[in-house]
């Protein structure tokens, strides 16, 4: 099901500010180019002017470009742009064509009123809408921040606003982690004889940095280049969104109406954002008060009969967690993403992490398993959201979906799925004749999997009670009868291992036939890691490959495929939570570890010379 | 009383119920079944949804849909149930622990979401199921297990925070006025919006006689009075007292005395968008002024619930799609072949 891919950083970045001519964006197109080229950056820029001279203020003649590309192996200036900077709506409307799918566009939302909008001849008044964007639109209160920030200058309102472009320069420095000493450095020359000038700007180019730095704006420098495309139709989609595409999927195949409870929350809320706007395929995304309350809520949602999901990063797993033991006990099917981030507490919020495993895995009181699963590229997220669905329906539990800042905001292309790729998701619905009988109670199981049935509210002669409370094996009664409690637990123990049942096996990705050292990793790492196992094999260092998207239950012939080899490596973005969990299932195994928390993504060549290290000390 | 195709008999779960012989839950269960029978909603198109704490318990004794959850939670998991599922009449329950402590965010935001379920606040001042220790509702210097010296803190009045959080719909009721009690259950599920329905509830055990001062029943006439929509303000053992306008403030006068007639009393208006005189009434405390129980305010709005699927049905007759593959290929898209 994994398709053969490959993780690129992009080795450069595009960026294109425009605005009015007046409005300063040639400037601050060269400061950041200079600045770039002072940290050992290769830059080709293009400028690109207006015709008139003195167009019509903001009409659409009258907008003024520069596009700047930098990093490595850089000839051009690039045909789009990762970063695209509207100050007003006929700069939008311009250079929106000059965007990537997936990119940033940040506006002046403060020169967007009806007005603006008329002079760029927009006809309604959601000129995003209007254009069709498919990209992240940055609102920001340019000119109100400007002002707010200069109130006591002394300058006079033009000159303030004439300041906005390095509002800007200083987002865009926050974006692509480029230092402000440069560009202090730079403006302290230019503006020499001008300190109050020289004061503004440099005031302004902070409250720019500030503002991305509290809002966690990003954009995502990686790319996961899919190998051998299949014929069919495609799209750009990054993690965020195909995890809601996928959840979509699942509702379609369940029949169970889509229900989302969340609460904002970096590197998460896009998907809050995407399900938000899919009420034109009758989703509701609620957004509650609270992490507790986004959990609850979508416990709600579960109990009333929805696919029910909600969505968040670490410290808001934590939040959830007693709301998902009562999902555990009342064993409703409810999905949690979890979008891991750096932590502890608010720690790295933009960066990527895997350290949430044993957050999902064991966060909980009492005996509280759940299904995770994890997907392992951007568009697997697609697919591994319809998975934690399926299990969760299927399966009646709750079901963790560890994705993560990389994979979440990466982008790939993805060839659009026909729906028949995808199985039915059948629910465990009480048996008609079950009902009628009145025979039914809500602990009655089916004796292969231990799955319990489902009443949706409304169905007469369904009624019945769920609680937090212990309940009778038999009568689904309240019950703190000692053996019963035990039978329980090992009864919904016993319920999460049989679904390894219904999983794929687990497939050796890469085997040169005779390696003795098996590489592997789980969820957001697997481009890195296939193309680490490759460059390996290439050197001459003989090295199988194997990924986890199954994490508990682990696949039923994890032990079996383990076993084939003397060593086994793991390499995760934590301190070696997949290899103390498997180490703990399979002693006998001899587990190495490489591991990296830098709030970074792995780099192939520090795998490569990790894996080759590990393999010559015998 | 109306009649419909139910009796009370037809919401009672076979659960034997567990609270404390005395406790005022028993009444205010009996109420609710008897509303529920009034309302003559089915039983499989009735949900009650709790909390934890001795009133959360109450899912268990009906026959309906019924989830007894975690502490505090109980509005965050109804309001998400509602949503999914409109075509039930929810029953949120909670005790003044349950809901304005651990649960207050999920209280004011409920409330002011208006959200469409009804929300029993049964208020006993104590915490029960862990034995004795002040509620946010317990007064300044009340003496408990985890305040032995007095509490140095104000309580909540719910509904002040009701108004605060700008809410549609306020009754209250004591548990052993069982008509009163009815009256406002049913006037709470007809309304609709979040409802808030106290109910000042006696523990026998932890804090026995507690609204003694207001409903014992010798001084109980004076010290309340039973606010009912488009009738005068008027209470007392012999009906002779009513409440009149003094400035902007209420007082409470005997009714041909100093020169007031019944002409000078007050007639409820609960349906009256402004919620000055609804707050002056909910915040009478029995003391110079009686406490108000019944419907006090009754306003309807638009609900969240109702909201958000008319927003559903206007997004997807203005472009909505067939499939989540229709959607897709209408964006942006490339073939390969």
């Amino acid at each position: 099901m994994l398709e053969e891919t490959s993780v690129k950083t992009l080795d450069k970045v595009v960026i294109r500010f425009s605005g009015d001519s007046g409005d300063g964006m040639q400037l601050v197109g060269n400061i950041f180019t200079n600045v770039s080229a002072g940290l050992g950056n290769e830059v080709s820029t293009f400028p690109d002017y207006p015709a008139e001279i003195r167009a019509p203020q903001g009409s659409l003649g009258g907008v003024s470009g520069f596009q700047v590309s930098v990093g490595t192996g850089v000839h051009t200036p690039g045909d789009k742009c990762d970063v695209l900077v509207a100050m007003n709506p006929a700069a939008l409307k311009q250079n929106v064509k000059h965007v990537k799918p997936g990119g940033v566009i940040v506006v002046d939302i403060d020169s967007f009123k009806e007005a603006d909008l008329k002079k760029a001849l927009f006809t309604t008044d959601n000129p995003f809408a209007e254009l069709g964007i498919n990209a992240q639109v940055l609102e920001v209160p340019v000119t109100s921040i400007t002002k707010a920030a200069l109130a006591d200058s002394g300058l006079d309102n033009k000159s303030i606003i004439k300041c906005r472009n390095f509002f800007a320069l200083g987002l865009v420095c926050w974006l692509f982690d480029r230092p402000l000493e440069s560009v202090v450095h730079f403006l302290s020359k230019k503006f020499a004889k001008k300190p109050a000038i020289l004061d503004a700007n440099t005031k302004v180019l902070n409250a720019g940095f500030n503002y991305g730095h509290n809002i966690h704006a990003s954009v995502s420098t990686y790319r996961v280049e899919t190998k051998e495309a299949r014929p069919g139709v495609y799209t750009d989609i990054n993690g965020n969104t195909a995890t809601a595409w996928g959840l979509i999927m699942a509702s379609e195949k369940s029949g169970r109406p889509l229900f989302l409870g969340s609460y904002p929350i970096t590197p998460a809320t896009d998907i809050l954002h995407e399900l938000a706007k899919r009420k034109d395929l009758g989703v509701k995304a609620v957004q509650m008060e609270d992490e507790i309350a986004g959990v609850c809520s979508a416990i709600g949602a579960s109990f009333a009969g929805d696919l029910a999901v909600t969505s968040t990063s670490g410290p808001g797993l934590a939040l959830k967690s007693e709301g998902i033991g009562l999902a555990v006990i009342a064993e409703l099917p409810l999905v949690i993403i979890d979008v891991q981030r750096g932590g502890p507490s608010t720690g790295l919020p933009t960066k990527t992490e895997q350290t949430d495993l044993m957050q999902a895995l064991y966060g909980r009181n009492g005996e509280s398993p759940v299904a995770v699963v994890a997907p392992a590229s951007p568009t697997d997220c697609f697919t591994m959201a319809f998975e934690a669905s399926r299990i969760a329906i299927e399966h009646m539990t709750p079901v963790i979906l560890l994705t993560d800042a990389f994979i979440g905001n990466g982008s790939s292309a993805w060839r659009i799925p026909d729906a028949d790729e995808y199985p039915e998701i059948k629910p465990p619905y009480v048996p008609a004749d079950k009902l009628a009988e009145g025979a039914w109670r809500p602990y009655d199981r089916n004796a292969d999997n231990l799955v319990r049935y489902w009443a949706i509210p409304g169905t007469e002669g369904g009624m019945h009670r769920l609680g937090g409370l212990e309940k009778d094996y038999a009568t689904g009664a309240i019950s703190t009868d000692p053996v019963n409690h035990e039978r329980m637990v090992h009864t919904r123990r016993e319920k999460i291992a049989r679904i390894a049942n219904d999983i794929p096996a687990l497939e050796v990705l890469y085997d040169c036939g005779d390696a003795d050292t098996l590489l592997l990793g789980w969820g957001g790492t697997y481009g890195h890691l296939r193309t680490a196992a490759q460059e390996l094999n290439d050197a001459g260092h003989k090295v199988a490959f194997t990924h986890f998207r199954y994490i508990n239950p682990l696949p039923a012939n994890t032990g079996e495929v383990l076993s084939k080899y003397k060593k086994v490596v793991v390499a995760e973005l934590n301190t070696g939570m997949f290899a103390d969990y498997l180490q703990s299932r399979f002693p006998e195994v001899k587990i190495e570890r490489v591991n990296k928390i830098q709030g970074q993504p792995f780099l192939v060549e520090e795998v490569v010379s990790a894996v080759t290290k590990i393999m010559e000390d015998k | 009383m109306e009649t419909t195709a139910y009796t009370p008999a037809d919401y009672k779960s076979d659960q034997p119920v567990r609270w404390c012989p005395g406790c005022g839950d028993h009444a205010i269960l009996n109420s609710l079944h008897k509303a529920m029978a009034t309302l003559g909603v089915p039983p499989h198109l009735t949900a009650v949804i709790s909390g934890i704490g001795c009133s959360s318990r109450l899912p268990y004794y009906m026959n309906a849909y019924g989830f007894h959850t975690i502490h505090g939670r109980a509005a965050a998991i109804a309001t998400g149930f509602k949503v999914a599922n409109p075509e039930m009449t929810v029953w949120q329950i909670s005790g003044d622990g349950d809901g304005l402590a651990i649960g207050g965010n999920h209280f004011i935001h409920a409330v002011r979401r208006n959200i469409d379920i009804n929300m029993l606040l049964l208020n006993n001042k104590i915490y029960g199921l862990t034995k004795g220790q002040y509620s946010p509702t317990s007064d300044r210097g009340f003496v408990s297990k985890s305040s032995p010296y007095g509490t140095v803190e104000d309580p909540f009045i719910p509904a002040e925070l009701v108004f605060g959080a700008r809410g549609n719909f306020f009754a209250r009721s004591i548990d052993v006025e069982l008509q009163i009690t009815q009256e406002a259950l049913l006037a709470a599920a007809r309304h609709h919006g979040a409802s808030v329905v106290e109910i000042l509830q006696n523990c026998v055990i932890y804090n026995n006689g507690i609204h003694n001062r207001i409903t014992d029943r010798e001084y109980r006439p004076d010290r309340t009075i039973h606010l009912v929509h488009g009738e005068k303000m008027v209470f007392g053992k012999n009906r002779d007292k009513g409440l009149v306008q003094d400035g902007f403030l209420l007082k409470a006068v005997e009714i041909g005395k100093d020169g007031y007639t019944m002409d000078d009393v007050l007639v409820h208006d609960a349906h009256t968008p402004t919620n000055f005189l609804h707050q002056q009434l909910a915040m009478m405390d029995g003391t110079d002024l009686p406490l108000a129980i019944g419907v006090i305010r009754d306003v309807d709005s638009l609900t969240y619930n109702d909201e958000v699927e008319r927003q559903v049905a206007d997004v997807r007759a203005a472009k909505g799609f067939d499939s989540l593959r229709d959607m897709i290929m209408a964006g942006e898209t490339w073939e390969v072949k």
